[in-house]
């Protein structure tokens, strides 16, 4: 049976911040430091490092020290396993409407 | 097939609901009876691969309605709710819940409306109580046999 073990809400919730969104915008061009992400953004570096926080608890990025730094790198699977679920579900729903058209043609 | 008739699916990051939409080439009376006529709403209602069932189906208000999906292994899913509203031709609000995961209920509304030209615009709402359930909802979609869904068109528009 279906259980709801993958942190779908979480996922979701972290996406629903636009620093958020825009932090993993740039992260697919590569990893950064913080500092750098913190950089284009007018809030404190404390902001950003919750923003990070969040993400990292859903899976999104990942942080590791190098040296002095911290570098942020962005997880790739969880953004697609997220958008696989969407893409499924709009499946789901076009078979079944599919289906219903093809009712709809036969009856009179 | 036109494929300018594809549903839109709308569930903003942690939201609580979804929305579905579609058009159809068909008048609002043969969209209604699809929705009401469990022999009707059966064949279409259920995924593919899986064979559906009607358990009860009452359409009026404080009518009861259930269905079982059942699997070619021999799992099966069923779901039950209570009409709350019925609008002939157009509305039908009910209560949906999943008996493999009670409790977790959701609100749902199936609106019809005439678009012009015998064509009919479906919209689905569901509105669930946490985000949890709203996207636990959206992730058993995968566990369905939808992957066989294409084949299943596909045998379908060759009898067009």
């Amino acid at each position: 049976m279906v259980e709801y073990t993958f942190p779908l809400d979480t996922i979701f919730g972290s996406l629903a911040d636009p620093t958020r969104r825009d932090i993993l915008d740039r992260l697919q061009l590569g990893q950064l430091n913080v500092s750098e992400v913190a950089e284009p953004y007018d809030v404190s570096l404390a902001a950003i490092s919750k923003h990070l926080k969040i993400l990292e608890h859903a899976k999104l990025i990942m942080k590791r020290r190098q040296g002095k730094q911290q570098i942020v790198s962005l997880r790739p699977q969880t953004m697609m396993q997220a958008s696989e679920y969407m893409k499924q579900y709009e499946q789901l729903w076009n078979e079944r409407f599919d289906r219903l058209e093809q009712i709809l043609r036969e009856e009179q | 097939m036109n494929m300018a008739n594809k549903t839109k699916i709308t569930a903003s990051p942690g939201g609580r609901e979804v929305i579905i939409e579609r058009e159809f080439d068909a008048p609002i009376d043969k969209l209604w009876r699809a929705y009401t006529e469990p022999d009707l709403y059966i064949r279409w209602m259920g995924p593919y691969g899986l064979t559906g069932k009607i358990d009860a189906w009452e359409m009026k208000p404080g009518g009861k309605y259930g269905y079982t999906h059942t699997a070619p292994d021999g799992q099966s899913f069923s779901f039950v709710g209570y009409r709350h509203e019925v609008v002939p031709q157009e509305r039908i609000t009910e209560t949906f819940e999943w008996l493999g995961l009670p409790g977790h209920i959701s609100l749902n509304t199936a609106k019809l409306e005439d678009i012009g030209g015998g064509r009919t615009k479906v919209t689905a709402l569901a509105v669930f109580q946490t985000p949890e359930d709203r996207d636990g909802m959206i992730a058993s979609g995968m566990e369905k046999g939808v992957v066989e869904g294409q084949e299943r068109l596909d045998e379908l528009l060759k009898k067009l």
